[in-house]
């Protein structure tokens, strides 16, 4: 009698014991392989190399970054010498501005960008309308709420300020002296007039000047890529199968959250990959903004671009046909590609406010919330589906985006404006 | 009496706690193995489940042969008795038509190229055909976010198709419009990806 009286008893407390070794060596659930497919093709591990821009022979020229910085932050290159790149695209503000439309000379009808990770993307703004990053940077600065200026505006002031860096770069500038002041192809009456004025000759001879500055730019901006967040900390964990670590990394509830956006909440359909988005176009029957004009996306996006004098296929670019892939096997338009918008990466996004392509929500719940109830599109197709998530799944999908908070992955010396 | 009546109580109420430990014992050692096999998949980066597809005739056995493509899952968004075969009969019959992809894994939001290997149901090699491609995802209602093209007959039943990308996961279908000796026909691919 007294043995089974101890045998139970041990096995009482043998009992517990396990339990709780249980409950305490494994702290959240674990991760099925399709989760963990997800987690690795997030993680920032995943991001493959930088990858080359054969339509820009400078993207990776040291010199050409550090005059593609200079330019990037000089407000000269400006009609009231008061706008540069950095005005909108604020290194401290994660190289955007945090307000709902960009606001240079005028304001425009659209949300500001950022630039990190832009490298990576085969299309620029909202629309894709560019197809390059120097060719982004180029519709700025003729853009009259933007920069205001004009192409041999421009030319004169490389001359003047930039006339050395330049031709060790681009070799001898030409003779600008009987250029006009201002001309351009540009909204400015003026400038348009002087520019159509202007022999074919100059105007190729400017624009060569124009489109070097531009390549300068994109060199620069090529490196400024995300870091390492916290949720990819947590992810190399996992994949380690180190869940003793990841636990300290992540509360429960971004976990939770983290479940949510590559289960329930679809989040992954657009925002996948190591940047958190496809660089594809999506219809999310976000409402149009009040007060601007009619905006219709990708449908005249990929019109402008297919039209575009800088793009991949232009005689600017330095790629051969055969590498301007996204052009050959370009879309068709249609009906489906309006109000497409591209979306933007996810990474810093808590940091981002208001969102949308102008500004149209102010905060993250108000973004799922849309997502959550799915509205109809107006205009074109669109693709939500309602998700059926409670207020504290929300709130637990907002704890995850915190997460992918971080610093920016280039020098210092990138990251502010240049010193000499 | 009621000492000795007490004191059975008392062992009996020892007995039943150590069954209910023994099986707290049981239920933990076996929630700890199922987690145990949920962490180990966890183990390597490299560790992605991929089957190698079928070649369609020991002629292309040796190109298909790199094909690799995410195992379907049972997550209960997709059906899994959908065919996601890389070879497949035309509608019609005409064509037997497999394709393999240039790079090991179908990629997301890559560019790349498929391999058309086109026969007929007997065996024999379908030359200059010409084809068009369409693809979109049934359940979201959009299309590819290219526009892919059969851009060169490599010989041997094979053509090259260039400009194939997806842009996330799910199930995808392909098709490809096929004319040869004035035979036209359709040919239906499932695929799923990660």
């Amino acid at each position: 009698m007294k043995t089974r009286i101890i045998m139970a008893n041990l096995l009482t407390w043998m009992g517990v014991a396990a339990w709780l070794w249980a409950c305490s060596s494994f702290g959240p659930p674990g991760w099925s392989e399709e989760e963990l497919t997800q987690l690795r093709s997030l993680w920032i591990g995943s991001l493959p190399p930088l990858p080359a821009d054969p339509s820009n022979q400078y993207a990776d020229d040291p010199r050409a970054a550090t005059l593609g910085q200079k330019l990037f932050f000089d407000k000269r290159f400006s009609s009231n010498g008061q706008v540069a790149c950095a005005t909108c695209h604020l290194p401290e503000k994660l190289f955007q501005d945090g307000i709902p439309l960009a606001h240079g000379i005028g304001t425009t009808d659209r949300r500001t960008m950022t630039i990190i990770g832009t490298a990576y993307s085969p299309w620029f703004f909202w629309d894709g309308r560019k197809d390059s990053q120097w060719a982004q940077a180029l519709g700025p600065m003729e853009s009259a709420v933007e920069h205001g200026g004009n192409r041999t505006m421009y030319a004169h002031l490389m001359e003047k300020f930039y006339a050395a860096e330049y031709e060790a770069l681009f070799g001898p500038l030409p003779d600008l002296l009987d250029l006009p002041a201002r001309a351009g192809p540009v909204a400015d009456l003026e400038a348009s007039r002087n520019w159509e004025a202007m022999s074919a000759d100059d105007r190729e001879l400017v624009t060569r000047i124009y489109v070097n500055m531009g390549k300068s730019i994109a060199a620069y901006e090529r490196l400024l890529i995300p870091g390492e967040a916290r949720f990819d900390r947590y992810a190399e964990a996992i994949l380690n199968g180190d869940a003793e670590s990841a636990k300290e990394i992540l509360t429960p509830d971004e976990i939770a959250g983290l479940k949510l956006f590559i289960g329930q909440a679809n989040c992954t359909n657009c925002h996948n990959g190591p940047l958190f988005t496809n660089n594809d176009f999506h219809n999310t029957a976000v409402p149009a903004a009040l007060g601007l004009s009619e905006d219709v996306g990708r449908v005249k996006g990929l019109e402008q671009v297919v039209a575009d004098e800088f793009n991949c296929l232009s005689s600017y670019s330095d790629a051969r046909p055969e590498e301007c892939v996204e052009l050959r096997f370009l879309v068709r338009g249609g009906d489906e590609l309006k109000r497409q918008y591209k979306p933007p990466s996810l990474r810093n996004v808590a940091q981002r406010g208001p969102y949308m392509h102008a500004g149209q929500f102010a905060t993250l719940e108000d973004v799922l919330h849309h997502y959550n109830t799915a509205p109809k599109a107006t205009i074109g197709h669109g693709e939500l589906e309602p998700l059926n998530l409670t207020e504290g799944q929300i709130a637990q999908i907002i704890s995850f985006l915190r997460t992918l908070d971080s610093q920016i992955n280039a020098e210092p010396r990138w990251l502010t404006a240049p010193t000499e | 009496m009621q000492h000795s009546t007490s004191k059975s109580k008392f062992v009996r109420v020892l007995l039943w706690t150590g069954i209910l430990g023994a099986l707290i014992a049981v239920l933990a050692i076996a929630f700890g193995a199922g987690l145990t096999r949920s962490r180990d998949v966890s183990s390597g980066p490299e560790d992605v489940t991929t089957i190698e597809t079928p070649p369609t005739s020991e002629a292309s056995a040796q190109n298909l042969s790199t094909l690799a493509i995410s195992t379907p899952t049972s997550t209960g968004k997709v059906s899994t008795d959908r065919d996601y075969s890389n070879m497949q009969l035309s509608d019609n019959g005409w064509y037997r038509v497999s394709y393999v992809a240039s790079t090991s894994v179908i990629p997301i939001n890559q560019m790349h190229r498929w391999t058309l290997h086109i026969e007929t149901p007997d065996g024999q090699l379908v030359e200059n055909a010409t084809i068009t491609v369409d693809g979109d995802m049934p359940e979201h209602g959009h299309g590819l976010p290219t526009r892919p093209q059969m851009t060169e007959y490599l010989g041997n039943g094979d053509y090259l198709i260039e400009g194939v990308k997806f842009q996330m996961g799910g199930w995808w279908v392909m098709d490809f419009f096929i004319t040869a000796n004035d035979q036209s026909d359709k040919v239906h691919f499932n695929l799923l990806l990660p």
